[in-house]
């Protein structure tokens, strides 16, 4: 009895904050399978979504998950903001406050910032192309389970085993077994090492799509410029994700099979772990950016009636950022002291990466100049974003003139930098982006009175954030520090930042608020083009069938719908007769697939390796099951096609 | 997939079709595996470089000059190379459409895949037997690490190979069986690049005065 | 660039003798043999000889992948192979740079 209860009660983490989330998780638990069961759901559900390969439900349900992750890692977020308002404050205790700051870190680049981008680029991608799929929409389907339930693996380890405490960047000797020694560490290798796989498949999915399934005459340049955004994103996916795998397994090895990677003792040597981590790290920063690089250019064209400016320099700089963003990784290390040949040439290489930044700011700024700007809420977010990306922007090279980094670095400063582009970047081109395609996959428009709120007091909310933590840095504040001693004239700048995270937090609200209001009381998009837009995703009813296009178009001209209402037309070419559509069957192995690297992990984390082995064996049976299944395409009949085809008023 | 089936058969430059390619959607799988090779060469490099930044580090421990053997080594890579060679074959009875020549050199790979591992367990168990274990030092942990992830990878190809064997006899060439067949031939070869690699970076080196 | 050339391009597949896997075979078993010979019998100094082998082993990759992997095959444009020049460029850099910045701890410890 002794024991069991000794075991539970390092199983289960008890502590205030802890059984507050228990009993949060329990409801929302309760909640869904209640509603589930009630409204006969559970058989909708898994038809419809959780077996799906189609790519629209699986950027819808990526897109979910990432406004979930991002409600949760706000409020780890407030609750770090909470802790620094005052000085001497005990309101978290060391120990919650680097669980909370850590585990804020891994979900918000992790899995809020990449499943948002994934949304996006499944949303988009095959519609402005002209496919009616990915390249492979099987692989696409598992690479979202993967990384559900990676995240999955990541959340529940606030109430079983304890969280991860290290940092988002898990640096070892601190994240070896020896000084982070229980579960909470392995959650956090083990949940990126399974989202990791998904990722790096749905980077090689999108290359290939996009190399091979552009509609017949979209050559390369013809090509949206969101769509050009993603290409330069796989590539540095495919390049840079297996890096992290190798820093993670590694140091997963020294704390499971004892061996000598990154400890201080047997030969071990951790900077080698920072090197390879920072080998995926900086890429990874444009892996998130450069998408919403993309829907930038889309909306700014768009919302401007205007081409975009410079077509051909901004894929030339997304190409050069995509390369150039591999040979900077050391500017994350300066103060290791590598020698000075070694961080002069990645300070001017990290330099360099603002050359053609800078030249994607100008053209963005001389498709506005002239044009006819209409200021709808996506185009809000554009125009909020610019001075965010040249304030973090400059201040990223200011970080990148090494000497001066061995002051700035892991102060304030640079956590000011870094939120500048991830949010002010990053989470802006998101929200724009669901904005603008928010009809596409709903056939309804998000409504702007809320919303505008929303605008307003997250943009407000975030410079008071962050703004005073430049000072800061330069006053020494470090970051990961969870309080400070009042009378160094800290207190009054961490108060004014806690109280912009607050207003960002109330701005968040009315998101939500804005996007319930409009589902009560939905806009309808009748036409499927409610921006007067550009792209070809615009010229299919709203949301668009299931194998998006009765017919594949052919393409003359970049902006090929544009060009096509110029022409007059309001609805694609219907001349040529349907043929039958060859689509692929739903599978329910992806997500099974997803549920067995779950348990893997989960028996990997508390080392019960024969659970561990079960889940991988599992796997690979599923794998292998799958490889024997040639049943796994069907045609959509003409008549079906027709039908589908009228009930949206076309033929 | 999503893409309608070409059902013109592609023709190769001289003469006869090629099954693999002959669909939209094995063309699509080839070069999706190629983009991931790309990537699992990226995911070695790092093993090379750890190993390589490790690879002095013994902590007192076995040095790699004292414990590799030459002639085991040696055996290990001439199987490989064979093997690639036999896969080759097997390919080459694909393409002129001979199922059954074909699976007997895919046999013959998957029997050559077998005696590599079995030498590879062989050495490493010798390795341990001696103390010199993954958790000794950080030269062992690296060289376990990168060759056994080679091992790893050989293991599961030989598994694929099987599968693809199977599904060859039950349903003959086609051009899903044939894509398979392929793509199992791309990673096989790969694999053998690595091993080159590890042959020269890990061992030779190791043994080099 | 289009994706109009959908013709595929073989390096000889086909045929009644598979001479180019047998020629390819054997220039394997000779790079590797060579090498391993030099290393056994000392034949140069460490770092020129680390050259040599390493170089030895840079040729088999073309040989793999020329003999073996058809990689000339291509459907529509050769993305494959660039590629794959990406990947070999990448791996040079790690190697290389880990190497360059890694070095600094080498001396210290
Ligand atoms: C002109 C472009 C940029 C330059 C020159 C630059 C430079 C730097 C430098 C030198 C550091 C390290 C500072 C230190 O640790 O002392 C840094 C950190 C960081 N940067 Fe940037 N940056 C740029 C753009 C971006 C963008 C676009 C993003 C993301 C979208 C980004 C995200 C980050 C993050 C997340 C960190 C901190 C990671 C950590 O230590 O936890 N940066 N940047
Ligand atoms: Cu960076």
């Amino acid at each position: 009895m002794g024991g069991v209860k000794q075991f539970l009660s390092h199983f289960f983490v008890t502590g205030p904050f802890e059984i507050g989330g228990d009993v949060s998780i329990g409801l929302v638990s309760l909640a869904i399978l209640f509603v589930l069961t009630r409204y006969k759901l559970w058989g909708w559900l898994w038809r419809n979504w959780l077996t799906s390969v189609d790519h629209k439900k699986i950027g819808i349900m990526y897109m979910l998950a990432a406004l979930l992750m991002l409600f949760r890692g706000g409020v780890d977020a407030l609750m770090i903001r909470t802790q620094l308002a005052l000085p001497n404050s005990q309101f978290l205790g060391a120990e919650h406050y680097d669980q909370i700051f850590t585990t804020h870190g891994t979900i918000m680049i992790l899995f809020m910032a990449m499943p948002f981008i994934f949304a996006m680029m499944n949303i988009v991608v095959p519609l402005q192309l002209g496919a009616r799929d990915v390249a492979f929409p099987y692989l696409n389907a598992i690479s979202f389970w993967l990384f559900f339930f990676g995240a999955m693996l990541l959340n529940i380890s606030f109430v079983i085993g304890g969280s991860p405490d290290a940092g988002w960047v898990n640096y070892p000797p601190l994240a070896e077994l020896q000084f982070s020694p229980g579960p909470g560490d392995n959650f956090y290798l083990l949940s990126i090492l399974i989202s990791g796989i998904g990722s790096v498949a749905t980077g090689i999915n999108f290359l290939v799509t996009i190399l091979k399934m552009r509609a017949p005459g979209m050559s390369l340049m013809k090509m949206p410029m969101f769509s050009w955004a993603v290409f330069a994103t796989c590539i540095d996916i495919i390049f840079a994700f297996p890096a992290l795998t190798i820093a993670l397994g590694l140091e997963f090895a020294d704390r499971i099979l004892g061996a000598h990677f990154f400890t201080l003792n047997g030969g071990g040597n951790p900077m080698m772990y920072v090197n390879l981590f920072w080998m995926w790290g900086h890429p990874e920063v444009y892996i998130v950016i450069l998408p919403a690089f993309g829907i930038y250019s889309e909306v700014v064209a768009t919302f401007s009636r205007k081409r975009l400016f410079g077509y051909t320099a901004m894929v030339t700089s997304l190409l050069l950022i995509a390369i150039a963003s591999y040979f900077v990784w050391l500017h994350h290390f300066f103060t290791m002291g590598a020698g000075a040949d070694v961080n002069t040439f990645f300070a001017i290489a990290s330099m360099f990466i603002a050359i053609p930044t800078g030249v994607k700011i100008f053209n963005w700024l001389f498709t506005m100049f002239r044009g006819r700007i209409r200021m709808t809420i996506p185009m809000m977010w554009v125009i909020a974003f610019i001075p965010n990306f040249v304030i973090g922007g400059s201040t990223g090279v200011m970080l990148a003139a090494a000497p001066a980094d061995y002051q700035y670095h892991n102060s304030y400063f640079l956590v000011a930098h870094f939120h500048q582009v991830l949010i002010g970047g990053v989470v802006y081109g998101m929200l724009a982006g669901m904005y603008y395609w928010w009809p596409k996959m709903f056939g309804f428009i998000l409504e702007e009175r809320f919303a505008k709120w929303g605008f307003w007091l997250f943009n407000i909310g975030f410079y008071v954030c962050f703004m005073p933590q430049y000072p800061l840095g330069l006053m020494g504040m470090t970051r990961r520090m969870y309080t400070y001693p009042a009378g160094l004239g800290w207190s009054s700048l961490n108060m004014i930042s806690t109280v912009g995270a607050f207003v960002m937090g109330i701005g968040f609200i009315f998101i939500v608020l804005n996007i319930v209001s409009s589902i009560r009381h939905p806009v309808k998009d009748t036409t499927g083009d409610p921006w007067d837009a550009r792209t070809l995703e615009w010229s299919l009813p709203s949301p668009a069938p299931h194998y998006n296009f009765a017919r594949i178009p052919v393409i003359d001209s970049r902006d090929q719908w544009w060009e096509m209402k110029q022409k007059g037309m309001t609805k694609p070419d219907d001349s040529t007769p349907l043929a039958p559509i060859h689509m692929p069957k739903n599978s329910g192995k992806p997500f099974i697939m997803g549920v067995l690297f779950f348990i893997a992990g989960f028996g990997f984390v508390f080392n019960w390796y024969v659970l561990a082995g079960l889940g991988l064996l599992g796997v690979v049976i599923t794998l292998f099951a799958r490889s024997f299944d040639y049943d796994t395409d069907y045609y959509i009949p003409v008549d079906e096609v027709k039908h589908s085809e009228a009930a949206f008023g076309r033929s | 997939m999503a893409v309608d089936v070409d059902h013109s058969v592609v023709k190769s430059a001289d003469h006869g079709t090629m099954l693999e390619y002959s669909t939209e959607d094995g063309a699509l799988k080839i070069l999706g595996f190629w983009f991931f090779l790309a990537q699992d060469m990226i995911l070695f490099a790092c093993l090379f470089a750890t190993y390589l930044i490790l690879h002095n580090r013994t902590a007192g421990g076995p040095s790699a000059m004292q414990l590799f053997d030459v002639p085991g080594f040696a055996a290990e890579t001439f199987i490989l190379l064979t093997s690639s060679f036999t896969y080759g074959i097997a390919t080459f009875q694909m393409r002129n459409n001979r199922l059954k020549s074909m699976l007997i050199w895919m046999g013959i790979t998957v029997l050559l895949g077998l005696s590599f591992v079995s030498l590879e367990l062989k050495e490493f168990i010798t390795y341990v037997l001696q103390g010199a274990t993954i958790s000794r030092s950080a030269f062992l942990s690296a060289f376990f690490t990168l060759v056994g992830t080679h091992g790893l990878h050989v293991t599961l190809g030989i598994f694929w190979m099987i599968s693809v064997m199977i599904q060859l006899v039950k349903r003959g060439l086609t051009p899903v069986t044939a894509r398979k067949a392929f793509i199992v031939g791309l990673y096989w070869h790969f694999l053998d690049v690595i091993w080159v690699f590890i042959f020269t970076v890990v061992y030779l080196t190791g043994v080099m005065k | 660039m289009t994706d109009k050339d959908q013709t595929i391009v073989t390096a000889g597949g086909h045929g009644r003798f598979p001479w180019s896997h047998v020629i390819g075979y054997i220039f394997s078993l000779v790079l590797t043999l060579v090498a391993l010979l030099m290393v056994i019998n000392h034949v140069a100094s460490g770092g020129m000889l680390l050259f040599v082998i390493l170089l030895l082993a840079t040729i088999q990759i073309f040989i793999q992948l020329f003999f073996f992997m058809h990689i000339t095959e291509k459907h529509g444009p050769a993305y494959h192979i660039i590629t794959l020049a990406v990947a070999l460029f990448f791996t040079f850099a790690i190697i290389a740079g880990s190497l360059w910045i890694m070095t600094f701890t080498q001396l210290s410890s």
